[in-house]
């Protein structure tokens, strides 16, 4: 993008603003000296550039542009604004940004790269206005822009002892001509940047305000929900929607085609199932009602059962049915996935070594499908009528939806409106928008707005899961107990989570790296940390036996690779920074008091994902089968923290979902059918299995931020199986691990 | 169809509806009171509890008949200004991520204060652990229950 571009003065949201009374305590009740702040609406906005408008009270709106999934990006961006605008943080008033690529670039909540792609532009946003507001004062007072300076909103000019408030020379600022160069404050001088700052929606979380896509009314809005095949690999053949039509508050019981065959799809139009059956009523409890009345014939989707018999006969299955099952996967992954591999990296000569080698050590891990399941369940709203479309809900790729309807309804670019509201979670899930295509096509196809509302259910044994994965590792070590060559052989359905130039890679002078996949028809989609979130895991068990095997500290036997990496590196692309990385594990060793501790079943794991470095050192005990997780310390490297307390908050938050994951979830199939649809069955972790403490340190350091969403989930699984080794003196292979406990219980 | 009048957050209420109605869809769909939500309508995660004579239910449980004659308080209803002690604490400990559970979580933790002003970890454990938070906010919610009852000593 264009410095010119975001610069440009557009009015965002129609120019409307609602705000409630008191709106300021938002900011939290017990933020600066325990008071409520209250203050008056300006009577007068005067927008600089399409991120902030400025009031004529010195009141400053600044749009949040990205969505807002729980990773606290609708504080933290517009506080790197503010920052540069140089106000007062009590009187910036927070609003989520519409969808608008004229003024915004990225727009997605993904990857955790808000943060780091927004650092920019979000500085340069606040400092042109800031320039602009210095430019007019200094106009006006006439006097050289040189000789003034500013202190939360206030412009002083010091010769003449004369100071103007930013509300009362924004109206002039405006006219002044955009600059071509800002200068951007020096880290050293952060006054927002650095410091804790609440959450600006927490006011309205705790008390219960309207906030989230599914808490949306409209006048004349109906209740739509969909019914869709029981079976991955299955379809709708015909259905008998008599008796559900006649119930009360029914409107209309259809199928949809949510992506015909001849549409051209966005990468973000993943759905398991297109055609569904649609029921609309007046209220959600009626609609659940009259769905289970629909009898609904379905049928082997002949497409899809086809390519998986392929596999099945490859693998020698009997029975071959087309319709997936948890124990064929695993065969399959065992047995043939891979031994179909191709080589992705190869450094010296692997094979060589590993003949040579003294001992081989060979170990292979798996992990299951896992569903997202976001605390609120997929919906939309949408008004679909004359030619317009009005959307509003929880969208993680606003942008890639807004085409999708476009494609799909054939309505202009222009006259889509997609709104983003606070989302319930979003996990990779909210990536995947077929949700809000199907709520504008049963919009457009009922000629009434509609909300469209998931079950628990529907959300759950609806696909986008989680792949599966499988991944071998070997390590040949000579007669001196040396490493001498390393081997990852990785692969899942339906995609490899093999990241080959990640560390070791870059540490071992005789590297292989393969990868291979196999295709299914359980659709699958990013899960936070895509990828990273099994090997990340898989990878530091495998080291920490390694270094056990060759009779190493764990952490040492990492440091000494990290330093061979650092000082000359095996080949030319490996993606990470050895010092960083050996920082990480320093400050996690320092802080857990590593060298002391006797006693305790501790694990480490230290892991490099989406530009950040995280370490993490977990303590457990584990009674009756049962592990009890006292304590894990993190230390964290991504760069200049802007809000610390939120990033802890995501530090903590991301710790406890791994562990959870690791231990608890999985998502199995029988026959293309999901055996988990609710949280009866789908175990998720809770407050009593979460660690008693989560110390969280971060690295100091001035290089520009990077995000938080998902570096913590991935390496916390690594230091779960390691830390339960040291309890139980049994290493975990398989996630989740609870079910491999039971099973020596049972035993 | 029929015709119920209940209390909510000291307010009564007619609604005209089936009898089989949970009151969460009731507070959500008829009454436009979305601060309970809806998480799994089986019992399982708790982000629909309110008080049902000040203690916890899950109102996805709840048939609208059950409702009549009993005092139901809401997150909505929790404090008329958003101070309550247990809201207060999770302002204080900047407690939500996503923040779609935590209306269940505050609702479930006031129960358990009122009726055990001084919880130990256990007892927290215990009285917590039917709310699911997925983005795992488990230990500020710990801390912050514990702040709310020192507060109220």
């Amino acid at each position: 993008m264009g410095r010119r571009s975001f610069i440009k003065s557009v009015s965002l949201a129609g120019g409307g603003l609602i705000i409630g009374f008191n709106w300021l305590a938002c900011q939290g009740p017990t933020e600066e000296g325990g008071k409520e702040l209250a203050m008056q609406m300006p009577e007068e906005w005067f927008e600089l550039n399409g991120y902030l408008k400025i009031g004529d009270n010195g009141i400053v709106t600044i749009y949040s542009p990205n969505p807002e999934i729980g990773q606290n990006v609708k504080t933290s961006m517009p506080m790197i604004v503010a920052e540069e605008l140089d106000v007062d943080w009590n009187n910036v008033v927070v609003e989520q940004a519409p969808l608008n690529t004229e003024v915004f670039t990225r727009q997605l909540a993904g990857g955790s790269q808000s943060i780091r792609q927004g650092w920019q532009s979000l500085r340069t946003a606040g400092a042109t206005a800031r320039q602009m507001l210095l430019t007019a004062a200094a106009k006006q007072w006439e006097v050289p822009v040189l000789e003034l300076s500013v202190e939360n909103g206030i412009i002083s000019h010091k010769n003449s002892d004369r100071t103007i408030g930013y509300g009362e020379i924004a109206k002039a600022a405006v006219n002044v001509e955009i600059p071509e160069e800002v200068e951007l404050k020096n880290i050293d001088s952060f006054k927002i940047i650095g410091t804790s700052r609440k959450n600006v929606d927490a006011k309205k979380i705790v008390t219960g305000q309207p906030l989230f896509g599914i808490d949306t009314f409209k006048e004349g809005m109906l209740i739509a929900m969909i019914v869709q095949p029981p079976a991955f690999g299955m379809e709708f053949k015909t259905m008998d929607a008599a008796k559900a039509k006649g119930m009360p508050g029914i409107k209309d019981v259809f199928t949809i085609d949510t992506y015909p065959d001849d549409m051209e799809k966005e990468w973000s139009d993943v759905a398991a199932f297109s055609k569904l059956v649609v029921v609309v009523g007046e209220s959600t409890w009626q609609v659940m009602q009259a769905k289970k009345e629909v009898k609904v014939e379905w049928d082997l989707n002949p497409k899809l059962v086809k390519q998986i018999e392929i596999l099945e006969k490859s693998a020698g299955m009997d029975g071959v049915s087309g319709l997936e099952s948890t124990s064929i996967h695993m065969t399959l992954m065992a047995d043939v996935g891979s031994k179909k591999s191709e080589i992705v990296r190869r450094d010296g000569n692997p094979e060589k070594a590993f003949k040579n080698a003294a001992r081989v050590i060979e170990r292979s891990y798996t992990c299951p499908f896992l569903s997202h399941n976001c605390m609120e369940p997929m919906n939309f709203f949408a008004d679909v009528s004359g030619g317009k479309a009005e959307l509003l809900g929880p969208i993680q790729t606003p942008e890639f939806a807004e085409k999708s309807v476009n494609k799909r309804l054939g309505l202009d670019l222009e006259n889509i409106d997609i709104q983003m509201t606070r989302m319930g979670g979003g996990f990779g899930r909210r990536l995947y928008g077929h949700f809000l295509v199907e709520a504008a096509v049963i919009s457009e196809k009922m000629g009434t707005p509609i909300k469209l509302v998931y079950s628990r259910e529907d959300d759950m044994t609806n696909g986008v899961y989680r792949p599966a994965y499988h991944v071998t590792y070997r390590a040949a070590l000579d007669a001196n107990n040396k490493l001498t060559a390393f081997h990852v052989n990785a692969g899942g359905i339906p995609e490899s989570p093999l990241f080959a130039n990640r560390f070791p890679a870059g540490a071992i002078e005789n590297y292989l790296a393969e990868s291979w996949s196999m295709e299914s028809n359980i659709s699958t989609g990013a899960f936070r940390a895509p990828r990273s979130n099994f090997i990340a895991g898989a990878e530091q068990s495998f080291l920490d036996e390694l270094s056990e095997e060759m009779g190493q500290d764990p952490i040492q036997f990492r440091l000494d690779l990290l330093d061979r990496a650092g000082s000359n590196p095996v080949g030319e692309e490996n993606d990470y920074d050895a010092a960083r990385y050996a920082g990480v594990l320093k400050l996690a060793r320092d802080k857990s008091g590593w060298d002391n501790t006797t006693g305790l079943s501790r694990g480490v794991a230290a892991y490099y994902c989406h530009n950040s470095y995280v370490a993490q050192i977990l303590d457990l005990s584990v009674k009756n089968n049962q592990p009890s997780v006292d304590k894990v310390t993190c230390a964290v490297d991504c760069g200049i923290v802007v809000n610390p307390d939120a990033a802890k908050n995501m530090v903590e938050g991301g710790t406890i979902d791994g562990i959870g994951h690791a231990l608890y979830s999985e998502m199995t199939f029988k026959d293309g059918v999901p055996q988990q649809s609710n949280f009866d069955t789908y175990r998720l972790i809770r407050h009593k299995e979460a660690p008693k403490t989560i110390d969280v340190y971060f690295i100091e350091n001035g290089i520009d931020p990077t995000g938080l969403g998902e570096p913590p989930f991935p390496p916390i699984q690594g230091a779960l199986a390691n830390a339960l080794y040291k309890a139980t003196g049994k290493r975990f292979y398989d996630q989740p691990f609870i079910s491999h406990m039971q099973d020596d219980l049972k035993t | 169809m029929a015709e119920f009048s209940i209390n909510i957050n000291g307010e009564n209420h007619n609604v005209n509806v089936d009898p089989s109605t949970p009151l969460l869809w009731v507070l959500r769909d008829h009454l436009k009171m979305v601060g309970t939500k809806y998480g799994c309508g089986i019992a399982q995660c708790g982000a629909c509890t309110v008080h049902f004579n000040g203690t916890a239910v899950r109102s996805c449980q709840l048939p609208v008949s059950a409702a009549v004659d009993n005092m139901i308080t809401t997150i909505e209803g929790l404090s008329e200004h958003g101070d309550h002690p247990v809201q207060k604490a999770w302002l204080e400990h900047d407690v939500p991520q996503c923040g779609y559970c935590q209306a269940g979580q505050i609702m479930t933790a006031s129960a358990l204060l009122k009726q055990n002003p001084n919880p130990s970890d256990k007892d927290i454990d215990n009285a917590m652990s039917g709310n699911i938070c997925r983005c795992g906010t488990y230990t500020r919610i710990k801390a912050a229950i514990k702040t709310a009852s020192d507060s109220q000593l």
